[in-house]
């Protein structure tokens, strides 16, 4: 089917993500306004307007009430989803990148840069029931690794934090102590700035893209890799699949460094590979830039992609797609 | 490796002698080049040799000036200042690098003198320039090397017969041939890595050969039979090869050397560098060495100063040419010329000397190539007395050097010859001024070298005012393609100089119009052409069939650079070298067009197809084969049926075991997600776990009211009725 082209960012898009039900998609992107659209017809909902910076990430509470965003003004805010009102502010020293909330939605984990000095850091909140009695208290600090941290996520039942940002390496936490339990090796691991992370829809295994051209598939109880998928292009974005066997991994050469006027060049596509075999299944193209934000509906039938180039495009998949054969 | 003295020896010795070792600075101590007394290096033995070149330089930049006049002390300045005046012009002499020996019984001097120059090339240019200079009657200078005295004095006073050493089979070196699938060899170079690999379409990727890291400094380059692998490096060029690996088979010394080239039939190599003038004012200095490939032994070289060496060709102040010496007389390695100003050096290998003594007089000469099979020279001559003398176009046989054609032509800009590969044919591009001088057109003068009075057909475009882009002749057939046009999508033309029912006169076979190319393939057994659109057009492949006159397929190679067929003609590579930042790496194209495996390289350098010898059947030999080609395949169908096979059998059970690995974790991840699924429901609070069935999907209806209003609406009574 074409896809649904959605124009409501100015800037670049950085997140993708939907609720549960997948029936609502947000966008984050360097405009400072996240938005929630439909994620079926692809119409604009709303906005959520009070970030004074480039908004990095978010994630949506299991019972689509909440909304928590992470920005570079140095603050990660909670909103009511349906009003879109402010409902709490957490200030910090310096930009936040990545948010996730924890499985039943008390605990979210937020990172943060190294800025003016600063070590990057990654923070758990406590998130209140009630808004009123919400606090900007860290329950947990850890700081070490080097340069920024690009996404921070839970693990199996909160015990474990994982973590990838530009030193390549990933980490696995506990997330009671702050005490590092896992890294990725240089032989099996990531070469250069770890982009992004997906967890699977059960939460057994996760998949990491890099700017070393490839996504690699972890466990994660364990950190062993599982598989690896290489492509010619730096990876901004990657997602699993919740119904079949597929990944897919979007990126591009990074802006900057697109110097010939053939869009091919840059390769802006979101390469399909399947799972267990790591074979090429297919690509989808349209963007006019890199693709930075990639997200699969929770029932598998549609996926949506954010592109340096301001766009959403909501992709839902022919009936072709459901038989294809390996 | 001799016995290794510790330390505590060291100690024990000095402790013996008297010596306070303490007091000693090791690093002052100086032993004399060559001697080790006794204690070997424990430098890889290798390395030392390498090295080998440099540790002369210590002593090669000295030479000894001998059979000056002896003269007492008085007149000892005058003559320094004789000396120094002469060997200052030829280099810089090193800081008091001038020593003149003086006789202490008689105080006068002893008839020679020690010049040091900065480089060893000074030395050499001042050894090769004086050596003979006549300061008067009877003071003939005789100057050497410094290091060449100790190569004198080693020659032993008594002749003993050279010891014959017992003949060692070699290996064969053309082994490559014999592989059973018939395929082909390639190197490419990536990042620092060298690597050959088996072309192996069957498996549809490659084989690898060989690996090697820093095999080479700079390129590397096969022989033209494809027996070699040539590596270049900073001491010399090295040629590798053997039956089952690469083994180094022999080393050129040549300082610097930046340039190979072998000859055709790969019996010599010859070596290039260029030197910076330690005088910024004078020219690069230019060294030519030619070595006999098998022996390593240099046959001949050449020096002097680069302008020696550009004259004729397009070299910058720095560069000359390349190559400045061209091949000639087929396979042989006859023959080899390169022009100079207003002549044409031809010489023979079997002395390396210049034919008749005496090079070709030509005035005037810019061009000159040889047939690729005979011992002719085709050579140009441009215009000359603003148009009064005619440009000129000849044919010269070698060794006579009698002129067996020769064509004036008038108003040319240009010229530019391409010999057919059998030598059959030459076409002369003539590039002519319009009558206004202020442009030019072009037309073709075609040579029919093997016929009797070798006659000249011109032959003109339909359109004359377009341009040409390229042009090539079908190996060993009787073809060329042309592409022309000045659009920014040009025609391709197609021609022959025989046809079935005119075989005296080239006639067109068909244009192809408006064609995204820009340069011309043919496949080296000939009939293919590959048309490709490098550079502006991205990469677009036409492969095209010249019997039928009919595409085969087309595709694309986003961003190639270089094209390059298999010598056989059964495989295309096309490949993007570093010269673009991203895309870079290699495809595979079988002859007709279908793109058989594809292998991305960062810091993608070179890809060369390893050439072939020719083949030792006769003509009639191959076409006997191409009539019964039925019976022949049959055998390799089959093969290829049972590869074909055995892949998608190993493929499958591949497939299989990687599903089934894959099962067995996810089902392990399974069992632990669900004894962990209490433990979930207690952190959501006892919400019903995740399972997705567990909820359904409930059409709920809101109302929401938004505003609340109250009207007062006019009551009409004449609505009523």
């Amino acid at each position: 089917m074409r896809p649904i082209l959605m124009k409501g960012h100015e800037r670049p898009l950085t997140f993708l993500k939907y609720n549960r039900e997948g029936d609502l998609l947000f966008s984050c992107a360097k405009d400072h306004t996240p938005t929630v659209w439909f994620a079926d017809n692809g119409e604009r909902l709303g906005t959520y307007r009070g970030h004074n910076g480039a908004v990095w990430c978010c994630d949506v509470s299991r019972d689509s009430m909440r909304l928590i965003t992470g920005s570079a003004d140095q603050t990660v805010k909670l909103w009511n989803v349906q009003t879109g009102a402010q409902l709490y502010s957490f200030n910090f020293d310096s930009p936040a990148r990545a948010v996730d909330f924890s499985v039943g939605d008390k605990l979210a984990v937020i990172t943060t840069d190294p800025f003016m000095g600063l070590p990057s850091t990654i923070q758990v909140k406590r998130i209140a029931k009630d808004p009123s009695e919400q606090t900007g208290d860290s329950v947990l600090t850890i700081t070490g690794p080097q340069g920024r941290i690009n996404r921070a996520v839970w693990g199996p039942l909160n015990k474990t934090i994982i973590s990838g940002g530009e030193d390549a390496v990933l980490r696995i936490w506990d997330s009671e102590t702050g005490q590092l339990l896992k890294e990725s090796n240089n032989e099996t691991g990531h070469q250069k700035t770890i982009t992004s992370l997906s967890k699977s829809a059960d939460g057994s295994h996760f998949l990491s893209g890099s700017l070393d051209k490839s996504a690699k598939l972890w466990d994660i109880r364990t950190l062993t890799l599982i598989k690896t998928y290489v492509t010619e292009r730096p990876v901004n974005a990657v997602a699993i699949s919740p119904l079949l066997d597929h990944v897919v991994i979007g990126g591009g050469q990074d802006a900057s460094h697109v110097t010939t006027t053939d869009r091919r060049a840059g390769k802006f596509e979101a390469k399909f590979f399947h799972k267990i075999l790591q074979e090429e299944i297919g690509g989808v193209k349209g963007h006019f830039g890199p693709i930075n934000a990639l997200a699969f509906n929770p029932d598998g039938r549609s996926f949506s992609s954010g592109g340096e180039d301001g766009y959403v495009r909501l992709h839902h998949f022919d009936p072709e797609y459901f038989n294809i054969k390996m | 490796m001799a016995e290794v003295v510790s330390m505590a020896d060291i100690e024990a010795t000095a402790l013996r002698l008297g010596i306070d070792i303490s007091s000693v600075d090791l690093d002052a101590i100086q032993i004399p080049p060559g001697e080790d007394f006794g204690i070997k290096s424990d430098d890889d033995e290798d390395l030392y040799q390498e090295d080998g070149f440099e540790m002369e330089a210590g002593f090669g930049n000295i030479i000894v000036v001998d059979n000056l006049p002896v003269v007492p002390p008085e007149k000892f300045e005058k003559l320094e200042n004789v000396v120094r005046k002469i060997y200052s012009q030829i280099g810089v002499i090193k800081d008091g690098g001038l020593w003149m020996p003086v006789n202490p019984e008689t105080q006068k001097t002893l008839g020679y003198c020690f010049i040091e120059y900065n480089t060893p090339q000074e030395a050499e240019l001042a050894r090769e320039k004086t050596n003979g200079y006549k300061l008067d009657k009877s003071h003939i200078f005789s100057v050497n090397l410094f290091d060449d005295f100790e190569k004198y004095m080693k020659v032993p006073d008594e002749w003993t017969p050279a010891e014959i050493k017992p003949y060692i089979p070699g290996e064969n070196l053309q082994q490559w041939l014999t592989d059973e699938k018939a395929r082909d060899q390639f190197v490419i170079r990536a990042t620092t890595f060298t690597e050959v690999f088996w072309n192996d379409p069957r498996q549809m990727m490659p084989d690898l050969v060989y690996r090697r890291q820093y095999w080479t400094e700079a390129f590397v380059q096969w022989s033209p039979l494809g027996t070699y692998l040539a590596t270049v490096h900073r001491q010399g060029a090295a040629v590798w090869g053997g039956a089952t690996t690469f083994n180094r088979l022999m080393r050129y010394a040549h300082p610097q050397v930046k340039l190979i080239d072998f000859s055709p039939g790969e019996k010599y190599l010859i070596t290039y560098s260029s030197h910076e003038p330690s005088n910024p004012r004078d020219t690069h200095r230019v060294v030519l060495n030619i070595f006999d490939v098998r022996t390593g032994k240099v046959m001949r070289d050449f020096k002097g100063n680069a302008d020696e060496f550009t004259t004729g060709g397009s070299g910058g102040v720095s560069g000359v040419s390349w190559p400045v010496f061209r091949w000639g007389g087929g396979k042989e390695d006859k023959y080899f010329a390169r022009i100079g100003k207003n002549v044409i050096s031809v010489y023979e290998t079997e002395t390396f000397t210049l034919i008749d003594k005496k090079s070709l007089k030509v005035e005037n000469v810019v061009d000159f190539s040889w047939s690729p099979t005979d011992p002719i020279l085709a050579l140009f001559v441009p215009e000359l007395g603003g148009g009064n003398q005619p440009a000129r176009v000849s044919l010269v046989q070698i060794p006579g050097k009698e002129e067996l054609r020769q064509k004036n032509l008038f108003s040319v800009s240009d010229c530019k010859m391409y010999w057919q590969s059998n030598g059959e044919y030459l076409a002369v591009k003539v590039d002519r001024y319009t009558k206004t001088k202020k442009s030019t057109y072009t037309g073709f003068e075609l040579f029919r070298i093997k016929e009797r009075d070798i006659p000249i057909e011109v032959l003109e475009l339909d359109n004359k005012n377009d341009k040409i882009v390229a042009f090539a002749w079908e190996p060993k057939g009787h073809r060329f393609a042309v592409i022309h046009g000045d659009n920014p999508r040009p025609d391709i033309s197609f021609y022959s100089m025989r046809t079935a029912h005119n075989t005296g006169r080239v006639s067109k076979l068909a244009t192809l119009k408006s064609k995204q190319a820009n340069a011309l393939y043919w496949s080296p057994a000939g009939r293919f052409i590959l048309l490709a659109g490098l550079k502006g057009f991205n990469g677009q492949l036409e492969f095209y069939n010249v019997d039928e006159l009919e595409t085969m397929a087309t595709g694309e190679h986003f961003m190639a650079t270089d094209i390059e067929w298999d010598p056989t003609g059964r495989y295309v590579a096309t490949s993007v070298t570093s010269v673009h930042e991203m895309e870079n790496g290699f495809h595979i194209w079988s002859f007709n067009g279908k793109l058989l495996y594809r292998i991305p390289k960062d810091h993608f350098y070179q890809f060369l197809w390893r050439p072939r010898p020719p083949s030792f059947l006769t003509a009639e030999k191959e076409e006997e084969i191409s009539k019964n080609l039925k019976k022949y395949s049959k055998k390799y169908e089959l093969e290829d049926q049972d590869v074909s096979l055995l892949l998608s059998e190993q493929e499958r059970k591949r497939r299989n075991m990687l599903l089934d690995e894959w099962d067995a974790w996810i089902q392990n991840c399974k069992r632990l997600h669900e004894e962990e699924s209490e433990l979930r429901r207690q952190l959501r609070d006892g919400e019903a776990s995740d399972e997705e069935e567990e909820y359904e999907a409930k059409e709920v209806e809101v109302e929401e009211i938004l505003d609340v209003k109250e009207e007062v609406v006019p009551f009409d009574l004449d609505q009523m009725e």
